[in-house]
């Protein structure tokens, strides 16, 4: 699960972990209603008012509806106007942002929705740098990698420099070392207060992401200020889903409007579903089984609407479910069925297919593959009913069968 | 010869849930040796378990079975009393790293861990916990292991497979019983079909099991499947590579999924532009192995590959 940057600078701020003060603003009169207490604490007289979404590439993507307004904007009118400048500057920039529609790299043509905006504290930057925590599946361990080169997509220097990036291991049962942390500092050329700071800083950020559960914390940038504070000018959290069971806090962080809504409603009903871009849907028990149907519909010259791995324990109401959030999707023009029958059998499979197309009633070409436990009875089942239903041998024949049939 | 588990393997069960009752009712009926189970709060007492024997697994038995299977307050004191050398998992995803560690601390040479959904950083100190231990984790998230004919961990539909020479490793469920029923079709059979599981952080990786079956004289070839994310499949190639003479075939999964997407499995995605399909894919054929186009292809790869 992935939440905002402003609420992973509350996590961070809440762990003692430096960031810039800010507040979040839903409306154009609560952005500007942040402003001059931030000014005021702060004392220093730039703001940033930033997009909230979930997708990264902000500082260079643009409104749809503004082109000339980018996704992160730092106030400068408030250094010769005051208070009141940089307020009627974050009046009109928020109220072109929010309610916008914001694209960015990561964002696809499409781009997403700005429901919040993020008004924060400018900072005097000495120098900027990338910090993350993340899983070294390698290993099976979490790791912290760094880099020199702030404020660059991480795969860039990956790609490019990869001799500017440091990783050190963190080791469950004791976290990460001191030592391991004043090496960090430095192999990337930290020294003096700075070097202190970013210490506790790297400490810190690993021990959270320990206790929190997270995927990933990605700072970019991490700052050095002009006085020698190491801070998170960015942040971005992502947790793992297995463990949100012991963090009602941030699972109750959720966004669900950043989310696609078929997926959320597969997710309520048990279902592992992702929207895709093609035309042919398709119903699969086990998740590699689904990816590779997937695989092979594009293989024969097809493109899958989606992906839906039903699990090993699917009942008629679950593929009733199932049924419906395919067909939801207008550019579904027929549906491939594949089901390896271990413990499922393929007659109960058979069963719940007609009865869910019977209450649903499909109105595009089916495609069913049965192969497994109680194949002979499921087909059989499958043949005896009404339905228009066209059955395969092996999940290649499927694949070309829909595909002719969505023609 | 077969590889991790075989007749001799004595088994006890942690997590007698309704997931595990059902599926240690189906290895006892296929004639696994299931010797006690785990289950601190009915210690004492037995699981009943009796049905028809399942022929397609351990040869020359009874058409009935009727076990009274006694159950432990804990791994040691199962192991103690039984002689068991091997665990499974069924234990819910909060407690199962639990469980995993505590067949570590039993010393069982072997714990096949099925459950799905255990967070990732109950994984990372169970992983780390059994580094010194002489326990090898096959799983989580896994189908289990099983040697046809002689013994069967896990969830996998035993009539599927046949034994004979092709070992089978895999990252998905469903996909190995794809290929384990097309390899029996083709009349190869297997020597044992190894799930390791859809999880980011698991016990036993492809190099290990690929290791065990080039030992093993049994196994002419080995079928290994793989899925998008990480890039265990990029080592697996590297090892085939350098250290195997015995022919290998293989697929992978996700050519079309998009990136950043978590595709079912906790560890299948691709991210920051690694663990795609096509540089597995690529890695794989590098290697000199035959990758199947489709998974419908994969027996006739292994056909293929053994020429």
């Amino acid at each position: 699960m992935k939440i905002h940057e402003y609420q992973a600078k509350q996590l961070m701020a809440a762990r003692g972990i430096p960031v810039p003060m800010g507040r979040m603003a839903t409306s154009v009169d609560e952005a500007v209603a942040a402003v001059r207490p931030l000014i005021e604490e702060s004392g220093n007289p730039v703001v940033v008012v930033k997009s909230q979404i979930h997708a990264g590439g902000r500082g260079k993507g643009t409104f749809k509806e503004h082109p000339d307004v980018s996704g992160v904007n730092v106030i400068t009118d408030g250094v010769e106007g005051g208070p009141s400048a940089a307020e009627q500057a974050v009046r009109d920039l928020a109220s072109k942002m929010l309610g916008s529609t914001l694209v960015t790299i990561q964002t696809g043509e499409d781009g997403k929705t700005v429901n919040r905006v993020y008004i924060e504290q400018g900072i005097d930057i000495a120098r900027e740098l990338y910090l993350a925590v993340l899983l070294d599946r390698a290993t099976g361990r979490n790791i912290v990698m760094a880099s020199t080169e702030g404020g660059v997509e991480i795969e860039k220097v990956a790609e490019e420099t990869p001799e500017k990036i440091v990783r050190a291991e963190i080791d469950p049962a004791i976290g990460l070392a001191s030592f391991q942390a004043n090496e960090l500092a430095h192999v990337l050329a930290i020294s003096g207060d700075a070097a202190r700071s970013f210490a506790r800083f790297v400490k810190a950020l690993s021990t959270a992401a320990t206790e929190l559960d997270t995927d990933l914390i990605e700072i970019n940038p991490l700052v050095i200020t002009t006085a020698d504070q190491v801070m998170a000018l960015d942040g971005k959290m992502a947790f793992d889903d297995n463990a949100l069971y012991r963090h009602p806090d941030i699972a109750e962080m959720r966004d669900e409007t950043e989310e696609d809504p078929s997926e959320v409603a597969a997710k309520n009903a048990g279902l592992n579903y992702i929207k895709l871009d093609g035309t042919i849907g398709c119903m699969v028990n086990g998740a590699g089984l689904a990816m590779a149907t997937m695989d092979t519909i594009k293989h024969v010259g097809g493109e899958p609407a989606n992906f839906l791995d039903v699990g090993g324990g699917a009942d008629e109401e679950q593929v009733t479910q199932a049924f419906q959030i395919i067909t939801q999707d207008p550019n579904v023009r027929g549906i491939f069925v594949n089901i390896f029958g271990g413990i499922m059998r393929c007659d109960v499979i058979a069963t719940g297919i007609v009865q869910a197309v019977q209450n649903v009633g499909l109105e595009v070409p089916l495609v069913v593959r049965l192969e497994g436990t109680n194949v002979k009875r499921g087909n059989q089942i499958i043949e005896e009913s009404d339905l228009d239903v066209v059955s395969a041998d092996s999940l290649r024949d499927g694949a070309e069968k829909i595909l002719e049939l969505t023609k | 010869m077969s590889i991790l588990v075989d007749k001799h393997t004595k088994v006890i069960v942690q997590g007698l849930g309704k997931t595990g009752q059902f599926h240690t009712d189906k290895a006892i009926a296929y004639g696994t040796a299931m010797v006690g189970a785990v289950h601190p709060s009915r210690a004492g007492s037995e699981f009943h378990f009796e049905g028809e024997t399942d022929h397609s697994g351990v040869p020359s038995r009874d058409d009935a079975y009727s076990v009274d299977l006694p159950i432990f307050a804990t791994v040691n004191e199962a192991v103690a009393a039984t002689g068991a050398n091997a665990s499974v998992v069924y234990v819910p995803p909060p407690f199962a790293a639990d469980a995993i560690m505590e067949a570590g601390s039993a010393g069982l040479d072997l714990v096949v861990a099925i459950t799905e959904g255990i967070p990732v950083a109950d994984m990372i100190k169970a992983k780390r916990y059994l580094a010194d231990k002489p326990t090898r984790l096959v799983g989580p998230n896994c189908p289990g292991v099983i040697t046809p004919g002689e013994c069967k961990i896990g969830i996998m539909p035993g009539y599927i497979h046949q034994r004979g020479r092709i070992g089978v490793i895999s990252r998905s469920g469903t996909l190995t019983y794809e290929a384990v029923h097309q390899v029996t079709q083709l009349g190869l059979g297997q020597t044992t079909a190894v799930g390791i599981g859809g999880d980011p952080v698991n016990g036993t990786d492809f190099v290990d099991v690929l290791r065990m079956f080039q030992e093993d004289d049994e196994t002419e070839g080995v079928v290994m499947i793989g899925e998008i994310g990480g890039t265990a499949e990029e080592e697996a190639a590297e090892f085939v590579a350098s250290e195997m003479t015995k022919p290998v075939a293989g697929f992978i999964a996700g050519t079309s999924a998009p990136p950043g997407k978590r595709m079912g499995h906790a560890g299948a995605i691709v991210s920051g532009g690694k663990g795609t399909a096509a540089a597995k894919i690529e890695a794989m054929k590098a290697a000199g192995i035959a990758v199947a186009e489709t998974p419908s292809d994969m027996g006739e790869a292994m056909v293929r590959a053994l020429g």
